[in-house]
């Protein structure tokens, strides 16, 4: 049996719907953004995989390596902000984040 | 050389592939964010298990490196800085978790059914694999790439190049820099009276 890209976009398509219900589902604010996490390794898988599989060749691996580098960066600054909130808040339930709330 | 049912790439490919997907399951279905940390930890490093199978060697060391090694890590620090007590208990209510999970399926159907509808093209031209250079050995096109030359794209009279990827390089350096300098300031640790 081989495994060609369908199996490797499966496999993308399932990292990115889990990483969306969990950025969706989860009160905790670090949940939130292992979600994100999940999703973009799920974009990744599939740049792998069309980089084997098609004509994209090498550029599909650049991009991805420019994914893993921006997605550190975002988590960097996520946490700096999940930080500052529990600081002033003393929790990280995001439903307790209401205070621009109309 | 007799060919047995799966051989052994596709039955590596069987196994890194159930644990990524499985263990992001577990993420979704976990109730506490420790365990949450862990499975996801146990996700991304399968998941450079499949690039390493997807002849990205490249990319498949750079995740275990930097998003495993680093970003993950840089999570659990945020799950430690922000524990919220042994006893305390955030989970999201039976009604919204049935909701969440039905709309989840009804997703990855949409998405199969999208990429399964789809004849994907086959690569032009087979890549030249030999013994001193094996197909996942992207080291050092794709660090020319970076640099500005392109060598696996040159056209044959030889004074022409194509641009590489040295610009974005450079855009992507720069903005690690602001983007860690900004946070490590957002980060600080400040003074009870005022900020």
């Amino acid at each position: 049996m081989q495994f060609g890209l369908q199996a490797y976009l499966f496999v993308g398509a399932v990292l990115f719907v889990c990483g969306l219900v969990c950025m969706a589902t989860k009160r905790n604010g670090i949940g939130v953004l292992m979600g994100v996490e999940l999703v973009l390794n799920g974009a990744n898988l599939n740049f792998v995989a069309f980089s084997r599989y098609t004509s994209l060749g090498l550029d599909a691996q650049i991009f991805s390596l420019f994914v893993i580098v921006l997605a550190a960066a975002e988590a960097a600054v996520a946490l700096a902000i999940a930080l500052n909130f529990y600081n002033n808040h003393l929790t990280i339930d995001v439903d307790r984040a209401n205070k621009l709330k109309g | 050389m007799n060919e047995s049912l799966m051989d052994g790439q596709s039955l590596l490919f069987l196994i890194f592939a159930a644990i990524t997907c499985l263990s992001a399951v577990a993420v979704v279905v976990a109730q506490t964010v420790v365990r949450m940390a862990f499975w996801l930890v146990l996700s991304l490093g399968s998941t450079a298990a499949l690039f390493f199978l997807a002849d990205a060697d490249f990319v498949g060391a750079a995740q275990l490196l930097i998003y495993v090694g680093g970003t993950l890590v840089l999570l659990v620090f945020g799950v430690m800085l922000t524990a919220s007590g042994p006893y305390l208990k955030i989970a999201t209510s039976p009604g919204e978790t049935v909701l969440g999970a039905a709309i989840a399926l009804l997703f990855m159907f949409v998405v199969f059914s999208a990429v399964n509808g789809v004849e994907w093209p086959a690569p032009a031209v087979a890549q030249s694999v030999s013994a001193d250079n094996p197909a996942g050995n992207t080291l050092r096109p794709l660090g020319l790439s970076l640099l500005g030359t392109r060598p696996d794209l040159d056209l044959p009279d030889g004074d022409q190049l194509s641009p590489g990827y040295l610009l974005p390089f450079e855009i992507v350096s720069v903005h690690l820099l602001v983007v860690l300098i900004g946070a490590a300031y957002l980060a600080r640790a400040k003074r009870r009276t005022g900020l």
